[in-house]
């Protein structure tokens, strides 16, 4: 009982402490998928964001005040998603970083419109930024951005006349697949497979044998991580043999861990990666990241750390606290990575939110990614 | 307890309920909305598990079926009030399609027929993206206007759940009482006795079944106008799951059991805040601890706290073992 | 024609792995006549055991295998038994059922929490060379998995046909109080059960954990499968569990590969429904012989 009377007493003063701290502090809402399907993602987005916090503290903070930030976990559900950012509002965030997952995304995005704060998301889904929300902000290109880079690879470097797509069946790959077969139909080649996959599925027995009767020269992967692993497991069983390509994905460390072997020479259009350490900044991240976490950075790391980093620059371009102003700011931005270095690669935003900025092209050689060329702005 | 004492306790608590979220955030006011609309949908599945002793593992996907139904319907500029009853009604008709082969026969085949449904209703959500939207779902969906009372903003809308739900509860109470909730707990009690005795179990079962869907389909009907957006996931077989918990959490079998249940499983993470991501697994303990030492649930930790300070009159307790018949 | 004997080979392997967790389902039923909803986490749980042993106690492989071998079976054996079923059991079947739903929960929350929420590569104890059958290519793990899995099911209906304690097992299974009349030991009977049930457990998931990769929501979708195996081949037989497993793992790659991959998902879940409709006691089952 006394314990018990003790606990109680400290949590209370905790909490006196915290609201005396949050008086100087500026309050930002991380939310974001911590547990459920998306926690892989999660954590990197939020380990991200805590390595720029504490870069960002340590540089004064944002207009001479420190941030302070609160982690929420989705738990990968869209409505508990929204009544998070709805309680980082009540609880007066200055803005949202998070989420990643699209189908969270797009439900919790209306209550930072309806409140006007600024909100920077991991999720790639095209509808995102077609909704007209000023508040919303990408921390990486849209698929339909994303996809559209790859078909110089598949049309001039591959040469395919056709090509197969193998996709999960979420609102991550069903996006990802439609802006493809869009694009395809436009440079002229055929779709001549188009495989769909449960999330979470084991055995791709099946979505391999069709692609491989399919006589496809080429395969787009568009899958999660140990999706995206299991296939490439399969692909080497039955020893497909045309060139798979993926979309950020397919070349992650991850995948390449879980897959050993059979990643080899699986090739990858990403937008931002740990692997391109010849840019100094993401050299500089990745060094950071990996002494502190024990791991190599994802891109959703990287994602949330640009987020963090972009609100700090724009807010003090903007000079004041205000996301009406911030909004307005962010809308055909664009920041050179030569002025603002720790937005890692010159970046711009237009009327909708959407990013853009170079990217690079990435195969797995020797069991670790390496880049094979870069793909300019789009 | 006494009825008049009964009674002044609910009207506090429904008093309680009134004032509680008057200068509330607005997120405490979205907790307390959904507290409301899962104690619905639980106290559905109680009226199935609870009275009639049958797991359903759908609870879900009929909100689902509810919560699509007065989506589309509200959408294509119906109003709530008119198309609500629709959801509710198709919950009633497929829970009873859905019983009928599955009570046929005795065993544990309502929780198997009702697993693989609740899959069924996900992929079909997913697939028939012409009618549902496939995985992006359905987005803007209207909340009901009242005339003069719009609910529009939060404060409203909570207000509008819980006339809903005062109205379901009273109309839940009603089943219980009646002739058919009796034939109910008589079926719990002992099936064989309840069969010598005349009451066509199957029939009672299938009923219950059946009308603690609607209860999940009125429960999706105001989901889908508080979230404003729906999409298959939030329908998936975890979530049935997670109602079920509520009901054997709460107490299966006691009227307030799914309000409570609902509470304890929606409130708890903003209790075990400071658990941060252990919060499931602390969960997860106590519920097995819980139905190893009261396996009737929170409102059974009440009732033996009552048993041991307010000691009742007891009739001679041998007479009452006697009357019992067990 | 090497498409389709490709599916076949590939169904035949998947469901191998499906059966060996299926009949650990109909164990549990013909033990405590109830539905461990667990069942997926206690195969997804005994493959991170081993990965504790490699990683944290430098085992080498085959010692963090008995390292993962006997902690499944205290663990999900054992422990299982003596803190969960036997405390609810006697509350009722459904009950318990309720509590496996929570320890499902527990077992995967605490795997994600305490090891890692990502995917973990999961070093392979067969050989994994590609074999190439008339132009079908499968790996030599497949058949070993296939292989293992018939000489289980071979084994156990032995050891439960042909041996004393088998039939004892048997006997309590049927009923429980005409078997402690008879003398039998009625609690060690089910201890056994339960004990044999942890370790095809861990056995399954250090066969499939190389295919499937270790990760903490790995049973959810392998629990459910099993456990439509289990129903559909026959609840109360070893021989049933077997046959559901590989029949939902051929028509699976069948229905996904021929008719539709969107609703692959589906066809087992159709297949249960119908079995229900047609032979509730599924394909190999026999009536239950109590009467409630």
């Amino acid at each position: 009982m006394y314990s018990k009377f003790v606990l109680a007493v400290s949590a209370a003063l905790l909490t006196l402490v915290g609201a005396a701290q949050a008086q100087e502090a500026v309050e930002i809402g991380v939310v974001v998928e911590l547990s459920g399907a998306g926690a892989p993602a999660g954590t990197n987005w939020r380990d991200g964001i805590r390595i720029a916090v504490e870069e960002i503290n340590a540089e004064g903070g944002i207009l001479g005040k420190p941030v302070k930030v609160t982690e929420y976990d989705t738990q990968t559900d869209p409505q508990i998603s929204r009544a998070l950012v709805q309680k980082a509002i009540d609880g007066r965030a200055y803005a949202i970083w998070g989420t990643i997952y699209s189908g969270s995304t797009l439900v919790n995005m209306l209550v930072a419109q309806q409140n006007s704060v600024p909100q920077f998301v991991g999720s790639e889904a095209p509808t995102i930024v077609e909704k007209g929300n000023p508040f919303v902000f990408r921390t990486s290109s849209g698929a339909q951005k994303g996809v559209p880079a790859l078909v110089p690879y598949f049309k001039d470097t591959l040469k395919a006349k056709k090509v197969g797509v193998a996709w999960v069946n979420n609102e991550f790959g069903r996006g990802g697949r439609n802006v493809f077969i869009a694009e395809m139909k436009k440079a002229g080649i055929e779709v001549v497979a188009d495989v769909p996959s449960e999330q979470a599925q084991t055995d791709y027995a099946s979505d391999v044998s069709k692609l491989k009767q399919s006589g496809a020269d080429a395969v787009f992967v568009y899958m999660n991580q140990e999706e995206s692993a299991r296939f490439l497991i399969e692909a080497k069983k039955q020893d497909l043999s045309m060139p798979l390509v993926g979309e950020v994905t397919l070349t992650e460390a991850k995948v390449i861990e879980l897959a050993g072997p059979a990643a080899e020479g699986a090739i990858a259009h990403v937008g931002i990666t740990a692997t391109a350490d010849q840019v100094e900044g993401i050299a500089a991240f990745r060094e950071k990241f990996v002494k502190t976490f024990k791991r190599v950075p994802t891109h959703d790391a990287i994602k949330g750390y640009i987020g963090a980093w972009t609100t700090k620059y724009v807010t003090e371009l903007v000079g004041k606290f205000d996301g009406e102003a911030f909004s307005e700011k962010m809308h055909g931005l664009c920041l050179p990575a030569t002025k603002y270095p720790r937005i890692l690669l010159d970046t711009c935003w237009d009327n909708r939110g959407e990013m853009s900025r170079p990217s690079f092209m990435v195969q797995v050689r020797n069991g670790s990614p390496v880049v094979i060329g870069t793909v300019p702005a789009n | 307890m006494a009825t008049w004492l009964r009674r002044i306790l609910i009207l506090a608590l429904i008093a309680l309920a009134i004032v509680a979220p008057l200068g509330q955030g607005n997120y405490i006011i979205y907790v307390m909305t959904s507290w409301l609309i899962f104690s619905i949908a639980a106290m559905g599945l109680n009226l199935t598990l609870g009275y009639a002793g049958q797991i359903s593992l759908a609870q879900a996907s009929f909100m689902a079926i509810g919560a699509y139904t007065t989506a589309l319907l509200t959408l294509s500029g119906w109003h709530w009030l008119a198309a609500m009853p629709l959801g509710v009604l198709a919950c009633f008709v497929v829970g009873f399609g859905l019983g009928y082969p599955a009570l046929r026969v005795k065993g544990h085949f309502l929780a198997f027929i009702t697993l693989a449904f609740n899959t069924l209703v996900f992929l079909v959500l997913r697939n028939e993206e012409w009618l549902t939207g496939g995985t992006y779902g359905l987005v803007g969906i209207p909340r009901p206007d009242l005339g003069l009372f719009s609910t529009m903003r939060s404060l409203p809308f909570y207000y509008f759940t819980l006339t809903v739900t005062i109205v379901a509860a009273l109309a839940m109470w009603g089943i219980v009482r009646s002739p058919w909730g009796r034939a109910f707990k008589a079926l719990r009690e002992n099936p064989i006795r309840a069969e010598s005795l005349g009451v066509d179990t199957r029939r009672i079962t299938l009923l219950a079944f059946a009308i603690g869907s609607m209860y999940g389909g009125l429960a999706g009907a105001l989901i889908a106008s508080l979230v404003q957006f729906i999409e298959p996931g939030s329908f998936g077989l975890a979530h049935s799951l997670r109602i079920l918990l509520m009901v054997a959490v709460g107490g299966a079998g006691y009227f307030f059991g799914p309000f409570v249940g609902a509470g304890v499983v929606i409130l708890l993470p903003e209790i075990l805040r400071f658990a941060e991501g252990y919060y499931l697994i602390i969960y997860a303990v106590l519920v097995i601890v819980m139905l190893i030492f009261v396996p009737s649930g929170m409102i059974g930790i009440w009732g033996r706290i009552r048993d041991r300070f307010f000691v009742r009159p007891v009739a001679r307790a041998d007479l009452q073992q006697g009357a019992q018949l067990k | 024609m090497s498409q389709f004997l490709q599916i076949l080979l590939s169904g035949l392997a998947t469901g191998s792995i499906y059966a060996l967790v299926a009949i650990g389902f109909a164990l549990v039923w013909q033990a405590a006549q109830t539905i461990n909803f667990a069942q997926g986490e206690f195969v997804m749980l005994p493959a991170f055991l081993v990965l504790v042993g490699l990683n944290y106690f430098d085992l080498p492989l085959w010692g963090a295998l008995l390292f993962g071998l006997g902690m499944s079976i205290l663990i999900l054996g054992a422990a299982f038994k003596k803190l969960v079923v036997e405390p609810i059991l006697p509350h009722g079947g459904i009950t318990l059922v309720i509590a496996t739903i929570a320890l499902g929960i527990l077992i995967r929350e605490s795997v994600k929490e305490f090891y890692s929420a990502e995917g973990q590569p999961y070093p392979s104890v067969l050989p994994s060379d590609p074999i190439n059958i008339f132009g079908a290519v499968v790996s030599l793990q497949d058949i070993l998995n296939l292989v293992l899995s018939l000489g289980i099911v071979v084994l156990l209906t032995l050891f439960l046909n042909r041996t004393r304690t088998g039939r004892c097992m048997q006997a309590t299974a049927q009923n429980p109080a005409v078997a402690e009349i008879l003398g039998v030991d009625v609690k060690r009977m089910v201890l056994y059960t339960f004990l044999i049930n942890a370790a095809l457990a861990a056995l399954a998931s250090f066969l499939i954990t190389p295919v499937y990769l270790a990760k903490f929501s790995n049973g959810e979708t392998l629990g459910l499968i099993a456990f439509i195996a289990a129903i559909v081949g026959g609840f109360n037989q070893i021989r049933g569990a077997l046959v559901g497993g590989l029949l939902i793992g051929v028509l699976d790659n069948l229905v996904a590969t021929y008719i539709t991959a969107e609703y692959r998902a589906a066809l087992p879940l159709i297949l249960l429904i119908l079995i229900i409709l047609v032979r509730p006691q599924g394909i190999l089952g026999t009536p239950e012989g109590r009467a409630v």
